[in-house]
């Protein structure tokens, strides 16, 4: 099965399994070591992750908010390096799909067929890449679907009906659906549009269509669901909990399952 | 000028950014078009950069500092502008141009504070909000300049992050430009970012270069052998090199900062290290040379400037050098302070620490029949930071 049929096949069997959408934890590769991410990693597989959005360290997180820019530098400053931080995929990828979270300049330094190569050879499924927006992607995307991998594109509130039509029409694996015009964080209020936000991109793509950024609750996460997501994606909370309270991120991710369940 | 925008120059620029900019820029590559083609809109900004920023900036023939190198130097005296530096020609373009596109809250970003003070001075003149951000070293090597835009109604949120410096607080404006995009609009200070930014920063700091153009022919009828300038991410020296261009008998010389010296890695001149063709990488929204290593981590710059300590460079400055139409070449902290004092006492001008750097290497390279050095600011704002290293 190649990596965009694994992540497809996770939503399918989320769904199949009467679940209301599937999850996904973010983790930051190398915070607070390589070590310990990969057993948060492993965690995420236990306490019930469908897939497992993997980002990269980068040392100027542009789409990133305090939390995740922080264990960004903190990663770096523990030496993780991207060859390192990619082999991270390696501790879980037999479990569930990862797709890779990575910023444009370290794809390029490492070279465009390079780095694809490296996610193939490691076992990741797919490629975010947050400041690489639809007219800057072709040449990578065209990388990836010769090796079966999805370059799974964001989409914002502030996106006009014109462009997802054309992400939705380039979209592999998922939608990336950032739920607020803001970088990643914890948000006390839920956005009200929600619905019809993933409404609209719902109907200008075919592939199931996730929700990130600032989900950090149970609650939000089934609201999310309620809402029409087909997977919540929670990042900035869970990155918290590795650096605070690194034990209790296998309950924690097990809550959101929870919340998700049938 | 009836041309669009150019995204990309030759392999440079693009627009790196996350998708919840991408409707904003296209917004602003949009309103940008139709302002620069609106009659109105040009004799607003034409009437303002003349009777409030002092336009047209005079061309002066140093005469102290020309019997030094044996050679007639001209300086363009953006140091005469109102703020104090050529920074507040693109500050009022693109803040007349957020009121145009009914946009009321305005951040920005600032290094050593000269764009900070110009968005804050535009943006009183203007009655719009605004917010600039500013790493805490600079906060601490720029204290003037934090008090004039408090003074000016601005708000300077500072930013921890990193070397606190210029880097971060571009990184910390584009942040907040995300979360606020809709009723905000980012007044980015140099010819870099994300296009349209490249493309609307030097068109409105092409008057420099316009105004040195015609000033020349008509103090010595003809063309500088020179022009030199400082580049951190280079909109002065887009602003005066644009209109030479193609005059390809002038030479065009974009001056980075060394820092400690360019064998140390601490300096801040991407343009000069990679050579052409080097160092492409992307950095705040574009494709350009950048500072990084070998996994495309982004080092931090070094300069005692605060305004040219900056990883990044202007993409079409990458673009210029590449194809032999300028030369990018880097003076050391050392050099400049030198350049600083004796400038002071030659003509009584207290160059920017910035704009020393181009002075410095025309100092180390005299040879020349006729320059044009564009002295993009005043110094007054470094004076403690100076003092104390003289």
């Amino acid at each position: 099965m190649s990596g965009a049929e694994r992540i497809a096949a996770a939503f399918e069997s989320a769904r199949a399994e009467g679940r209301r959408a599937a999850l996904m934890p973010y983790l930051m590769a190398g915070y607070p070591d390589l070590e310990r991410s990969r057993e948060i990693a492993r965690d995420y597989v236990a306490g019930g992750a469908d897939l497992i959005e993997l980002g990269i360290p980068f040392s100027d997180p542009l789409a990133d908010g305090p939390v995740i820019h922080a264990a960004d530098v903190a990663a770096l400053a523990a030496g993780a390096n991207v060859t390192d931080a990619l082999s991270v995929v390696r501790a879980v990828d037999e479990h569930v799909p990862v797709v890779v979270m990575c910023y444009a300049n370290v794809i390029l330094a490492r070279g465009l067929e390079r780095f694809a190569d490296l996610l193939a050879e490691v076992g990741a499924s797919g490629l975010i890449v947050p400041d690489l927006p639809l007219e800057e992607a072709p040449a990578i995307r065209e990388l990836l679907d010769a090796r079966g991998l999805a370059l799974v594109p964001l989409v914002a509130p502030t996106t006009p009906d014109e462009r997802l039509t054309r992400i939705g029409a380039a979209a592999r694996g998922f939608v990336y659906t950032v739920s607020v015009t803001g970088t990643t964080g914890e948000r006390d209020e839920s956005d009200a549009g929600l619905p019809e936000i993933l409404a609209r991109v719902r109907a200008h793509s075919e592939v199931p269509v996730a929700l990130g950024f600032g989900i950090g609750t149970p609650a939000q996460a089934a609201a999310a669901a309620a809402a029409g997501a087909d997977g919540v994606i929670v990042g900035t909370r869970l990155v918290r909990a590795a650096g605070e309270a690194p034990g209790e991120v296998r309950s924690l991710v097990a809550e959101f399952a929870a919340a998700l369940a049938a | 000028m009836s041309s669009g925008i150019e995204h990309r120059f030759g392999p440079y620029g693009g627009q790196y950014v996350p998708e919840t900019l991408m409707p904003a820029l296209a917004e602003l590559e949009q309103a940008w078009l139709e302002a620069r083609d609106d009659e109105r809109f040009q004799a607003r900004l034409r009437g303002l950069l003349q009777a409030y920023v002092g336009r047209p900036s005079p061309l002066y023939l140093a005469e102290r500092l020309s019997a030094q190198v044996g050679h007639p130097v001209y300086l363009k005296r953006e140091d005469l502008n109102h703020t104090g530096a050529h920074k507040i020609n693109n500050a009022l373009g693109q803040a007349l141009l957020a009121q145009r596109m009914g946009k009321r809250r305005i951040v920005a970003e600032t290094g050593a504070g000269q764009h900070g003070v110009a968005t804050a001075t535009a943006c009183a003149l203007l009655d719009l909000e605004c917010v600039v951000h500013m790493g805490t070293e600079d906060i601490r090597r720029q204290q003037p300049n934090v008090q004039r835009m408090e003074l000016l109604g601005a708000t300077v949120m500072p930013v921890q992050a990193g070397a606190r410096t210029l880097k971060e607080a571009v990184s910390a404006a584009i942040r907040d430009w995300v979360t606020n995009v809709t009723d905000t609009h980012y007044i980015l200070g140099t010819a870099a970012g994300p296009a349209p930014y490249p493309a609307i920063v030097r068109d409105l700091q092409r008057v420099i270069g316009d105004e040195a153009r015609a000033q020349v022919f008509e103090l010595t009828g003809r063309l500088p052998e020179r022009v030199i300038a400082c580049v951190g991410g280079g909109s002065n020296a887009i602003g005066i090199f644009t209109p030479f261009v193609p005059d390809t008998e002038v030479r065009l010389i974009g001056v980075e900062p060394a820092g400690e010296g360019i064998e140390t890695g601490r300096h801040g001149a991407p343009l000069t290290v990679g050579g052409p063709g080097g160092s492409g990488g992307i950095l705040h929204g574009s494709y350009s040379a950048i500072m990084q290593d070998e996994d495309g981590q982004i080092l931090e710059a070094h300069s005692i400037s605060a305004g040219l300590d900056y990883p990044g460079s202007g993409p079409e400055h990458a673009w210029l050098r590449d194809q032999g139409r300028a030369t990018y070449t880097a003076i050391t902290d050392r050099e400049a302070l030198d350049a600083f004092a004796r400038v002071a006492r030659l003509e009584g001008i207290i160059p920017a620490l910035e704009s020393a750097h181009a002075l410095a290497w025309l100092f180390n390279n005299p040879d020349s029949e006729l320059d044009i050095v564009c002295l993009s600011g005043r110094g007054d704002k470094d004076l403690a930071e100076v003092i104390a290293k003289l």
